[in-house]
Formats: structure tokens, C-alpha cells, sequence
């Protein structure tokens, strides 16, 4: 396997995991098919409407985190945990501003009865 | 050919404007003949524009804070002077339309090329130092960070004499900055001079980040980190995590004005409190990226001059973070009478509340090393002490501002704005200028001349309270923000005041400026020999003034915090090698000054619509990025025979006063 | 393999390990701040699509609009690419060259056919009156879907710097370091681009 290979470089010593084609392979096979899912959830008409926004939900963040640990490498791995903890610390920050304006902005506009009332985001 | 830029753009019916030009030209020309003149345009080329030196960039941002400080100076006092004529009949001298531009130029100014340009140069200056690092992690990134900051000062000043500045308030809320209702180019100037700016604030936060997490000499854990690495480290990852969010905003209010599209106007959906909501998600983290970093500064500053060591480390590292984190959690109190009604309103209220916590946490911890420690009253402890009471006072009316109902009653008041002048002078100046003759002598080898420094706090300090606590009244009698006239004849004498305040501010930014000249010509009287003016406690102090363009001959290693001051007490500082290895070092480079050309006229182009111009702008940044990647000479060693000779010849004057240099008695000779 | 080193960075092997100034670990960190940076600028944009969404203004809506089959090519397009992409790594911890480079084309092909569907796209609903300045939804719509689209196309145009410079230069330790940065870059828009098609896409049509 291409991973075996030992490096002097500084490239990559602290990047340790870069995968193996069988990672890159399962990584892809599963993307497909929680890109078909998701799709399909929409597509077919055979899923009950009230499934259909928290089944895209779900197969979406498991695409992410597929992506991110078969693709992106990202591990528990001790020179991957800078990565980790920034990236964890990231998604904090995008919760509070992804739902901290879908909050505000939806109190508003039912406050002060917008023209256009926002439905909540799930 | 010149898109919508004619000779007609530039104000001549304005005499203020053109008086402003005159006398801009005269002096610039002036500068540009007599550095001609002494032929040292070379020597700036290669010294300074082209440098990747994390120091002299450093001090190349401070003097550029220290110029727009004037500039953003002349609009406060202008204002001032405004607001205490133009009472009932009155119109003042400055017109509607002009006025409006002062005040918005004052605040975008101070913010984003005083304050911001300040720290950044500040951490230049003294991050590497105190990690023991000899660079920054990505050398000519930062000299870009510096050249892309400076293109957006070139585009706000040249908004002065070629068109307009935005007449919006600092943050250009819509649908006031929409095409419909600002339809000349002061908005576009705005844009695109924060987004230059933006750009190279985000880039020198991902430099700062890397180079505190992984460039620390050997046994320098993080938490034997100096307590301004510390902020600067928070106050880094704010700006990353901060600074994305007005690009965003900022490129959105650019689309509806080039694009016509519809985010924030009146018509076909657009949503301007979106945009409100956005700016302030940047804006309050903003808030803590500037004061943070001068918290640091006031640690390193009383543990010094109280010659003990901070009192509560710990906790102020996890004040710190802890302020960093809700700093993301507040931002609402800037828009309560948005009307999200009561549960938004009661959650952002109290966590405004809780952020003060930590705050108090630090001055507590500040006020502790100072009790039983030997404190000297140098400059910076003035500045400090100064910043202490004003900064309380100034949180105090924040906590009462961050009640929703009281809000309600002092939204765009003057109450507000003497509230956060109140906090951004009295942390953010104060800090800086702390900083400043805290540090000066590390950069240059010399201190700075103590008597005009304290003239200049005591009219700082005096002129803030004159200045404002007219305002605080005036807040609580009604008068809102942003008048060029008002009627009631009652708040001309508050007004009068507060000019007058204003002018005593003046007299201590006089002062300042006269202090750096005065300790250049004296220099001879205020050298400092040793590296170590101050007796201080952190790596910065334990190699010379200034430093060698390596920082460090060899890494210094760390054992615990406050290292140099224990080797000190040990005996162990200013050890000479036996040999000294080889050095790596960046090369300097052109390539930042010239990206930043590029993005001035590509912003220029975009202000005006001279696509062709634009187009290159684009292509050259991204062209002279992409030929900087091709080059391969980029680095070089010293060799260590070098480093020794420079070594030798700082090293034979120190250890001869390192005997009597003991920290204690330093420090007498300077109070 | 072998070639002129673009830095000197084989010497600070031999200068020991104090002072590593060009290692590729910081890059790399530096790179994944670069690109958290970048996802908040994407959290912005979602932010203000998920506020917008429904001020369509009496304009055409996702539902009128939409075309997923469509959608599903553009995604089956990028997910190959990024699967290319990782072959030409695993050929670059395998030192072979040509192959990296024969990768990169084949990615750069994948991604270059996404560009264009997202052109033809974005040509077809401003033909249809369905431009960015018909309402704040599709103006939202537009910069976003847009935003990550003029992502993919500087990542095309870094492939092509970067077998320009597999060419000059061969697997050296810069060029491997640039390359693991624009791996992470590219995988990192595939995760962008899942938001973008569920919560623009398949969400917009519901």
C-alpha cells in the first residue's frame, strides 16, 4: 500500500494518515451511496413528507463526516488533533451564527409581522 | 475608458476639502523631496517596504496607527467644533452631507486603520519575541497582511479628495448605503477599503495562530506562554473566526449595489436587519480582538513595574479564552430595539451581562499585583493605572446599557457613544499607548523621554472626562447620536465642553508626538544597553535593543513562566556560546508591496467602474502570487561566525552591566 | 526522483530540528486555518439563504426552479473528482510523478465539467427571468451556489499551477506541501458542496 511508505520530507511526517486506496475507495462508495439516499429521500415520493427534511439532515452530516475522515484524514491521531480541535471549535462558531441568525431574524419577523414570515429551518 | 471618474469628482467647491489637499500635498511633497534629497529611497525599498522582518513591519503598523490616529483625530475634532456652534439658529460651518462623512470616516478610521493597524504591530513587534521564535510562521504573508492594510488606507484617504466617503455611520447599515439612497461612491469606497484591509487583518490572524501554536521555544507549554502571547493568541483566533463574517456581509452589500441584487433592500425580499445582524456577529468579537490585546499588555506592564509576578495567571488565561468564546455570544445588545422581541432581547441581555465577569476577573488580578509590589510610576503604569478606573467606569455603563429596557430609553444616544468611547479610549488607546513606551525601547535601543509622556496621559485623561462626561449627560437629556444641528439651545454648554475636552485630547496627541521627536534627537541620553531597560520578566527583554535581525542567537529554553526573570535571579541570563550554529532566515521580498499596488488600484477601478483597470488589478494579485510560488531563492542561512561576531560585540557591554543591572535597581533609575 | 529544491528545505534536516522555517506540518495547520476561515465565510452565506429562503417576492421558487436529476450529475461529477483527486495523492506518497500529473488532469477535467454545468445552469434560470436580481432568494441562491462554484474554479486554476509544477520541478518537498494543501482545499469543497445540495437544493424543492 502507497501509505506505507516512510518519508524524510517534513511534508507529511505530521500528517501521518494520508490514507490508503482502500480508504479513498470506501470513502467514495459510501459518498455515492449517501448522495443517492439523500436524492432518493427527495426524488421517489416513496418517503413520508414529515421524513424527508430530518432523513436529508442525517445523511448529510454522515457525507460530511465520511468526506472529512476518509478524504480529509481527520483522526484522533495526536498529530491530527490541532486540526480536530480547531475544526470542532469551527462548528461551534457556525452553529451560533447559522442558528443564532435563523433565531434572531425569525423572532422579527413574527415580532414586528414582515411581510414575509420566515418558516423555521427545521 | 474611466468609467464614471471625471475632474468633477474631486470637491472643489469645498474649502475645507481643499485645504485639507493643499496642505496634504505640500507636506507629502515635502517628505518625498527630502527623503529624495538624503537618497534613501533605496534604503526604504530595501530595508523597510520589501522587509519581512516580523519587527520592522511591526513598527511599520504602528506608524501608520499613529498617522491615521491624525487624520481620525482631525474628524472627532471637527465634529466636536460642529456640534458646539450649530445650536438652534445656528448651521455650523460643516454641511449636512458633509458632516456625515466625518463622522463615518472618524469611526471606520479609528477602528479599522488606528486601532487595528496598532495592535497588529503591536503583536508584530513583541509576539515572536516573548515565544522566543526568530519569525513569524509565514514571513511574507505577513509583509502582505502589512501592504494589503496599507492599500486600504490609501483608498480611504484618496475618498477624501477624488469623490466622496460613505454618509453612512462606520457601518453603512442599509437601505441608507443602497444604490437608491447613497448613489455616489462614497459606500464603494467604503467596501472595498475594508475589504483590502479585511483581507489582510484575516491573513495576519492565521499567521499569528500558527506561528504561537507551533513556533514556541523548546519547553514553553502553553501555559508558560507570556500573558500577551496569550491574548494576542485569543485575539488572533477571533479575527479568524470573525473577520470572514464582514467579508461576507460587506461582499453581500456590494452585490446589491454592483449587481443589483436584493439582500438588504426595500423592495423584492431583501432583508436590511440581515445585515444589521451579520456586521454586528463581526463587530462585537471585534470589539474583543482590539481591547484583548492591550488587556495583555497591561498584565505584562504591572507585573513588571510592580516587579512581582501577575498575580492569578491562571485565571487570566481562562478569562481570556472565556471572553473569546461569549465575545460570539452577544452581539444582539447592538440592535435590542430591532424588535426580536422579548426572549432574544432577555438572552443576549444576559449574556452581555455574564461577559463582564471575566473582565472584572482581570482587574481584580491587576489590581493584586500591584498590591504590596513596589510599583515604579513610569509612563506605562500611568497609562495603565489610567486605563483601570476609566475602563471600570466604561464597563459599568455597558452592563447598564446591556439591560434591554434601558436600552430601549439609550439606543442611539450620545449615552452610547460616551460609553464606548469610554471603553475603546480608555482600554484600546490607553493599551496602545502603554504599549507603546512599554516596548519602544526594545524596537529601538532607546526609551522614550518620560516627561512629555506623562504630560500626554494626564491631558489623555483629563480630556476624555472632559470630553464625554458631557455626553453621558447629554445621553440621559435626549440628544441622539450623529446631529449636524439640533434645537435645543439647552446642550450647547455640555457641547461647548466637550470641545473643549476635546481639545485638551488634542494637546496630549501633541505631546506624544513631541515625546517620540524629543527621545530621537536625545536618543544619546536614553540608550539602553542592555536589552533589559525595565528589569522585565519575559524573553522579549533577554536579548538586545534592538534585536538582532535573527531576535534570538540561540533559542532560549523555558523551564517555567517568567523565564528571563529567574535566570536573572539565578545569574543564569546573558550567557555567552561557545559556538553558535547556523541560521535560517527569510529573504526579503517585493512581492507583498506589489500586491498591495495591485489591490489599491483594483479597488480604485471597482469604486469608479473601470473594469478594464479592475480586471488587471485581479490579475496582477493573483499573477505576482502565483510568480511568488515560482521562486525558489526565498530563504537563506546566517552562518554561525556571523551570529557570533554580532553577538560578540552586543554581549561584551551587557555582561560588563549585567552585574549591577539587577532587575530591582533598574528600575529605580527610571522612577 | 530528484530536482532543484524550490527551498532549502532538505538542509534544516541537517541544521537540526529547532528551528523547522519551512516545515510542511505549519503549512498544512496554517492551511486548515485558512479553510475553517472559509467555512464560516460558506456559514454566512447559509445564514443568510436560510433567512432569505422564502423571500421570493412573488418570484419563481426552489420548487418552480429546481432540476435535481441535474443537481445529481453535478454532484456525481465532484465526488469523482474529489476520489481522483485522492488517487493522485496516493500516487504522490508513491513518488510517481507522471501519474500525479495524469490524476490532476483527470480531476481537472471532472472539476471543469462541474464549473460548466453550474455556468449553463445559472445561464438558463437568468434567460428564464430567474436572475439574481429578481428577488432576495434567488439573489441568495445565487451567491452562494456562485461563491462555491468560484471556489472549484481556483482550485482548477491552482491544478493547473501545480502540474506545471510537477513538471518543472518533480516531487519535491514544496510541491508535495502545496499539493497536500489543495487536497485538503478540493475535499474540503465536496463537504461545502453536500450543504449546498441538501439544504439548497433538495430542501428548496420540498
Amino acid at each position: 500500500m502507497a501509505s506505507q511508505h516512510g518519508h524524510a520530507s517534513g511534508a507529511d511526517h505530521q500528517h501521518a494518515g494520508h490514507g490508503s486506496l482502500k480508504s479513498y475507495i470506501v470513502g467514495f462508495i459510501l459518498s455515492i451511496v449517501l448522495t443517492l439516499l439523500s436524492f432518493g429521500c427527495v426524488m421517489s415520493g416513496a418517503v413520508p413528507h414529515d421524513l424527508i427534511v430530518p432523513g436529508i439532515v442525517v445523511f448529510c452530516v454522515a457525507q460530511v463526516l465520511v468526506q472529512l475522515v476518509f478524504f480529509l484524514h481527520l483522526s484522533t491521531a495526536p498529530g491530527q488533533r490541532s486540526n480536530l480541535t480547531i475544526g470542532v471549535f469551527t462548528v461551534l462558531i457556525i452553529a451560533i451564527v447559522v442558528v443564532g441568525s435563523l433565531w434572531v431574524l425569525h423572532n422579527m419577523n413574527v415580532n414586528m409581522m414582515h411581510p414575509l414570515p420566515m418558516t423555521s429551518m427545521g | 475608458m474611466f468609467g464614471k471618474l471625471s475632474l468633477s469628482a474631486i470637491p472643489f467647491h469645498e474649502p475645507i476639502i481643499m485645504g485639507t489637499l493643499l496642505m496634504v500635498s505640500l507636506a507629502g511633497a515635502a517628505l518625498l523631496g527630502w527623503v529624495t534629497y538624503q537618497r534613501k529611497w533605496g534604503y526604504l525599498w530595501s530595508e523597510w517596504f520589501t522587509t519581512v522582518d516580523h519587527k520592522r513591519i511591526g513598527v511599520m503598523y504602528i506608524i501608520m496607527a499613529l498617522l491615521m490616529l491624525l487624520r481620525g483625530f482631525a474628524d472627532a475634532i471637527m465634529m466636536r467644533g460642529q456640534q458646539a456652534m450649530a445650536s438652534a439658529d445656528a448651521a455650523g460651518y460643516l454641511p449636512p452631507h458633509h458632516y456625515d462623512q466625518i463622522f463615518t470616516a472618524h469611526g471606520d478610521i479609528m477602528i479599522f486603520f488606528m486601532a487595528m493597524p496598532f495592535i497588529t504591530g503591536l503583536m508584530n513587534l513583541v509576539v515572536p519575541l516573548q515565544i522566543g521564535a526568530r519569525d513569524v510562521a509565514y514571513p511574507f504573508l505577513n509583509s502582505l497582511s502589512y501592504w494589503l492594510t496599507a492599500s486600504g488606507v490609501v483608498l480611504i484617504m484618496v475618498s477624501m479628495f477624488v469623490g466622496d466617503f460613505a454618509a453612512t455611520g462606520w457601518l453603512a447599515y442599509p437601505p441608507l448605503s443602497e444604490l437608491k439612497f447613497s448613489p455616489t461612491v462614497g459606500v464603494d469606497y467604503y467596501i472595498w477599503s475594508l475589504q483590502l484591509s479585511g483581507l489582510g487583518t484575516t491573513l495576519s490572524g492565521i499567521n499569528f495562530i500558527v506561528t504561537i501554536l507551533r513556533m514556541r521555544t523548546p519547553g514553553m507549554t502553553l501555559m508558560k506562554m507570556p500573558v500577551f502571547t496569550w491574548t494576542a493568541l485569543v485575539t488572533n483566533i477571533l479575527i479568524v473566526a470573525a473577520f470572514p463574517v464582514l467579508t461576507v456581509t460587506l461582499a453581500l452589500l456590494a452585490a446589491d449595489r454592483y449587481l443589483d441584487m436584493h439582500f438588504f433592500t426595500n423592495e423584492l425580499g431583501g432583508n436590511a436587519m440581515m445585515y444589521v445582524n451579520l456586521i454586528w456577529i463581526w463587530g462585537h468579537p471585534e470589539v474583543y480582538i482590539l481591547v484583548l490585546p492591550c488587556f495583555g499588555a497591561f498584565s505584562e506592564i504591572i507585573a513588571t513595574f510592580s516587579g512581582k509576578p501577575l498575580f492569578g495567571y491562571k485565571s487570566m488565561v481562562y478569562a481570556t479564552a472565556g471572553i473569546g468564546i461569549l465575545s460570539f455570544l452577544v452581539w444582539l445588545h447592538h440592535f435590542f430595539t430591532m424588535g426580536s422581541g422579548a426572549d432574544v432581547n432577555a438572552f443576549f441581555g444576559i449574556m452581555t451581562m455574564i461577559i463582564s465577569v471575566p473582565t472584572g476577573v482581570k482587574l481584580f488580578n491587576w489590581l493584586f499585583t500591584m498590591y504590596r509590589g513596589r510599583v515604579r510610576l513610569t509612563v506605562p503604569v500611568l497609562w495603565t493605572i489610567g486605563f483601570m478606573v476609566t475602563f471600570t467606569v466604561g464597563g459599568m455603563t455597558g452592563v447598564l446599557l446591556a439591560v434591554p429596557g434601558a436600552d430601549f430609553v439609550l439606543h442611539n444616544s450620545v449615552f452610547l457613544i460616551a460609553h464606548f468611547h469610554n471603553v475603546i479610549i480608555g482600554g484600546v488607546v490607553f493599551g496602545c499607548l502603554a504599549a507603546m513606551n512599554y516596548w519602544f525601547p526594545k524596537a529601538f535601543g532607546f526609551k522614550l523621554e518620560e516627561r512629555f509622556g506623562k504630560y500626554s496621559f494626564w491631558c489623555w485623561l483629563v480630556g476624555f472626562y472632559v470630553a464625554f462626561v458631557p455626553l453621558y449627560i447629554l445621553g440621559l437629556k435626549g440628544m441622539t447620536r450623529r446631529m449636524n444641528h439640533y434645537v435645543n439651545p439647552e446642550w450647547q454648554p455640555y457641547l461647548v465642553v466637550a470641545l473643549i475636552g476635546a481639545v485638551i485630547i488634542m494637546a496630549g496627541i501633541g505631546f506624544t508626538l513631541l515625546q517620540i521627536v524629543v527621545s530621537v534627537r536625545n536618543r544619546a541620553e536614553n540608550r539602553d544597553l542592555t536589552g533589559d531597560p525595565w528589569g522585565g520578566r519575559t524573553l522579549e527583554w533577554s536579548t538586545s535593543s534592538p534585536p538582532p535581525f535573527y531576535n534570538f542567537a540561540v533559542l532560549p529554553h523555558v523551564e517555567e513562566l517568567d523565564q528571563f526573570w529567574a535566570d536573572k535571579e539565578h545569574k543564569r541570563a546573558y550567557k555567552r556560546q561557545a559556538r553558535y550554529a547556523d541560521i535560517h532566515m527569510p529573504r526579503n521580498t517585493g512581492v507583498g508591496v506589489f500586491m498591495g499596488a495591485f489591490g489599491t488600484a483594483m479597488g480604485f477601478a471597482l469604486v469608479w467602474h473601470i473594469w478594464w483597470l479592475a480586471a488587471a488589478g485581479l490579475l496582477g494579485m493573483v499573477g505576482s502570487f502565483i510568480a511568488r510560488a515560482y521562486d525558489t531563492d526565498v530563504d537563506y542561512y546566517v552562518s554561525g561566525a556571523e551570529v557570533e561576531k554580532i553577538e560578540r560585540a552586543r554581549l561584551v557591554p551587557s555582561q560588563k552591566l549585567v552585574d549591577h543591572v539587577d532587575p530591582a535597581s533598574a528600575g529605580q533609575k527610571v522612577a | 526522483m530528484s530536482s532543484s529544491a524550490i527551498t532549502a528545505n532538505h538542509d534544516v534536516i541537517a541544521h537540526g530540528a529547532d528551528e523547522h522555517h519551512d516545515d510542511g506540518s505549519k503549512t498544512l495547520l496554517g492551511f486548515w486555518i485558512y479553510l475553517m476561515s472559509d467555512c464560516l465565510i460558506f456559514s454566512a452565506l447559509f445564514a443568510t439563504f436560510g433567512v432569505l429562503a422564502n423571500a421570493t417576492a412573488g418570484g419563481p421558487s426552489g420548487k418552480e426552479l429546481f432540476d435535481l436529476p441535474y443537481v445529481l450529475g453535478e454532484t456525481m461529477l465532484l465526488l469523482v473528482s474529489s476520489f481522483t483527486f485522492g488517487v493522485a495523492m496516493l500516487n504522490m506518497h508513491a513518488e510517481r510523478r507522471n501519474k500525479v500529473i495524469g490524476w490532476l488532469f483527470i480531476t481537472l477535467l471532472f472539476g471543469a465539467a462541474f464549473v460548466a454545468m453550474e455556468i449553463h445552469e445559472f445561464a438558463h434560470l437568468i434567460h428564464e427571468g430567474a436572475g439574481p436580481d429578481r428577488s432576495a432568494f434567488l439573489s441568495s441562491y445565487f451567491t452562494l451556489v456562485g461563491t462555491h462554484g468560484l471556489h472549484v474554479t481556483c482550485g482548477l486554476i491552482w491544478i493547473v499551477v501545480m502540474m506545471d509544477m510537477l513538471r518543472r520541478y518533480g516531487l519535491n518537498d514544496a510541491v508535495r506541501r502545496r499539493l497536500s494543501c489543495l487536497s485538503l482545499f478540493w475535499h474540503f469543497l465536496d463537504v461545502v458542496w453536500i450543504c449546498v445540495f441538501t439544504i439548497v437544493y433538495l430542501r428548496g424543492v420540498l
